[in-house]
């Protein structure tokens, strides 16, 4: 049998053997590393999940036209550059002032799916429009008209050339985001209606949104129902994208699509993307200081529990030295159980770890959590560097245990 | 050349003289044993001995070699290379098993060998014990091992303080036994008791009293076999 051999099999026969005596250290040094691993994985989930929670709060990326608008295809280009994981939501919106019972009304084109993915906290009573001919009416539309969940509405579009192409209108009306603002035009426009010929379309109101925002005076329908409508194709006004990503992340993103695609710009949603980050900073720092805490109590409790270890087997070193043992060998074995107590208590931890988290990430986020295998040796490590940390001052006291103790029989 | 001699040892605790200038010589293969009453001063000859204290005064020779000024370090290398001992309270690791804590001495010594160890055993007769632990051992099982843990590593002069102290009549036969073997086997041993019985079954006896050795009786008729007086 080498060396190397006996000395394990004395240190696993002193923790297997003196197992009640050792349970408290272990015991410590497993909630340790249990609230260790556990924090740790929600230190580097939180970001996940708080990316996921901020989600629900709406885009935080918007993709301007450096002009009037931008093509479908070079929104597509935007969007292809947020890699696909990352991407919540991406929903494209072209606005259009259209007619409800010849009244101006904000209509909205874009895709259902997208608008459902990237503005998640959008209530819609009734249901989203699937397919062709379905409308989806803002509350104070609704209330403005008195439209219910499976009513017929018919809208009329006015091509622009009949208000003599007033660009700057229309636009005016699109920022404003208000059907009120129209009213002027609806004024202007009484009396030349009669002589042009308008695009009509009939929908049925599928569900009415209500947001507590502006969104509520709009009309929203799908891109296709809206170029059918207005009987022209039309470009986007505005991309709203939801990611998964950090503040610097996201300024990246948007310098590659300003560069990938010349006719957009794109901008952070900056309220958003900075409460994510700042709420990010104050809990990681949380995390990092309890972790610092609870390091410090494992420590503490095992500096303890080997000192009581020490005192009690005072006779078993003195015996030891007796017999020819140096100061480091005995050094060695204490620190090898420290070491190896340190080992067990992280992995038991480690397992334990997960499950914290999990409860944690279940009970806060309502997500559960992804196992980080890298975990395990690191909080092994750090457990037995703890443990051998801890255990130092008390193994030290050992080098003071004069072997003539065994012999006077004190 | 004597394999152990002191020479004028004296051993000072402020106005207390343990040992005063105490003379001895052991030869190569002697059995001694060293009797005396309690607080005579044995246990500091013991000590002086077996290198775990060093003398105030005067010169311990073991194998030509002063070895009374030496360091700490010294005396651990000295005592595991040359010395075996054996305790009255037996003193084994209490969470090793039998061959563990013979092991154990190997360790420090060299290279822990099982099998060398388990012959150990089978030589103090406990084979069959090997795998207990000290708990599951009787006292006299328990010397046993002591006595095959202080022989593993062929010392120079086998150290005994009080063996059969806490054994009854029948393990202290045993135990005095495998001495005689040991003797008869070339062993130096020097035997500390306060047992006139034990004492006598020496090659020779010193008596040791207010750190003085006051007698010295030499065993004519010596068989290494222990006789009780009743």
């Amino acid at each position: 049998m080498t060396k190397k051999k006996m000395f394990f099999r004395m240190i696993s026969a002193s923790l297997v053997r003196r197992r009640s005596r050792m349970l408290i250290a272990l015991l410590s040094v497993a909630i340790g590393a249990m609230i260790l691993s556990g924090l740790v994985t929600i230190y580097y989930d939180v970001p996940r999940q708080m990316g996921t929670q901020f989600r629900r709060y709406g885009s935080n990326m918007i993709v301007l036209p450096k002009e009037e608008s931008f093509s479908m295809e070079d929104g597509e280009k935007a969007k292809a550059v947020i890699p696909e994981d990352s991407l919540v939501g991406a929903a494209p919106y072209r606005y259009e002032n259209v007619r409800i019972n010849q009244t101006t009304v904000l209509a909205a084109g874009t895709d259902m799916e997208g608008a459902k993915a990237s503005s998640p906290y959008w209530n819609v009573d009734g249901k989203w429009p699937s397919g062709s001919g379905q409308l989806l009416v803002g509350k104070e539309v609704a209330e403005k008209y008195g439209l219910k969940v499976g009513e017929p509405v018919t809208v009329t579009y006015t091509p622009e050339e009949v208000y003599g192409g007033d660009d700057g209108t229309e636009t005016e009306d699109v920022s404003d985001a208000a059907g009120a603002a129209s009213s002027e035009t609806e004024a202007e426009s009484e009396t030349e209606e009669e002589m042009i010929l308008d695009n009509e379309m009939d929908f049925q109101v599928t569900g009415i949104l209500d947001t507590g925002g502006s969104e509520e005076s709009y009309i929203y329908m799908s891109l296709d129902d809206l170029a059918q409508l207005t009987g022209e194709d039309g470009g986007l006004d505005i991309l709203e994208l939801s990611i998964t990503a950090q503040q610097d992340q996201l300024s990246e993103y948007a310098d590659q699509i300003n560069e990938a695609v010349d006719t957009v710009n794109a901008r952070l949603v900056k309220r958003v993307a900075q409460s994510e980050g700042t709420v990010l900073t104050k809990l990681q720092a949380l995390v990092l200081l309890v972790t610092i805490v609870v390091l410090a109590l494992t420590m503490i409790c095992v500096a303890t529990t080997m000192t009581a270890t020490v005192t009690e087997r005072k006779m078993e070193i003195g015996l030891r030295k007796a017999l020819g043992a140096s100061d480091q060998s005995i050094i060695q074995e204490f620190m090898g159980e420290g070491i190896l107590l340190g080992a067990i208590g992280g992995l038991i931890g480690t397992v334990l770890g997960f499950f914290f988290a999990q409860g944690v990430s279940m009970g806060v986020f309502n997500n559960s959590i992804v196992f980080r295998p890298l975990l395990l040796p690191i909080t092994i490590a750090a457990s037995m560097a703890v443990t051998g940390l801890a255990s130092m001052i008390p193994i030290r006291a050992t080098t003071k245990i004069d072997p003539a103790f065994v012999l006077k029989g004190e | 050349m004597s394999l152990l001699e002191l020479k004028d040892v004296s051993k000072i605790y402020g106005d207390l003289h343990a040992l005063d200038h105490v003379n001895m010589k052991v030869e190569k293969g002697e059995w001694v044993a060293i009797m005396g009453p309690s607080g005579s001063g044995k246990s500091t000859m013991m000590n002086i001995i077996g290198c775990m204290d060093t003398p105030t005064e005067g010169q311990v020779l073991l194998d030509g070699r002063d070895i009374s000024k030496v360091s700490k370090k010294e005396q651990t290398i000295i005592r595991r290379d040359k010395i075996g001992l054996i305790f009255q309270q037996f003193y084994l690791v209490n969470y090793l098993t039998a061959l563990e804590n013979v092991m154990t001495a190997q360790y420090y010594h060299s290279v822990p060998d099982e099998k060398e160890a388990m012959e150990a055993l089978e030589r103090v007769g406990l084979a069959d014990r090997a795998h207990h632990l000290p708990s599951q051992l009787s006292g006299g099982e328990q010397q046993r091992v002591c006595v095959a843990r202080a022989l593993i590593n062929y010392p120079e002069i086998v150290l005994a303080d009080e063996p059969t102290g806490n054994l009854d009549e029948a393990n202290e036969t045993i135990v005095m036994d495998l001495f005689r073997q040991l003797h008869e086997q070339g062993t130096t041993l020097i035997v500390v008791t306060h047992d006139p019985e034990v004492a006598q079954t020496a090659q020779r006896a010193l008596v040791l009293r207010d750190g003085h050795f006051t007698k010295e009786t030499v065993n004519n008729n010596f068989t290494g076999v222990i006789h009780y007086n009743d």
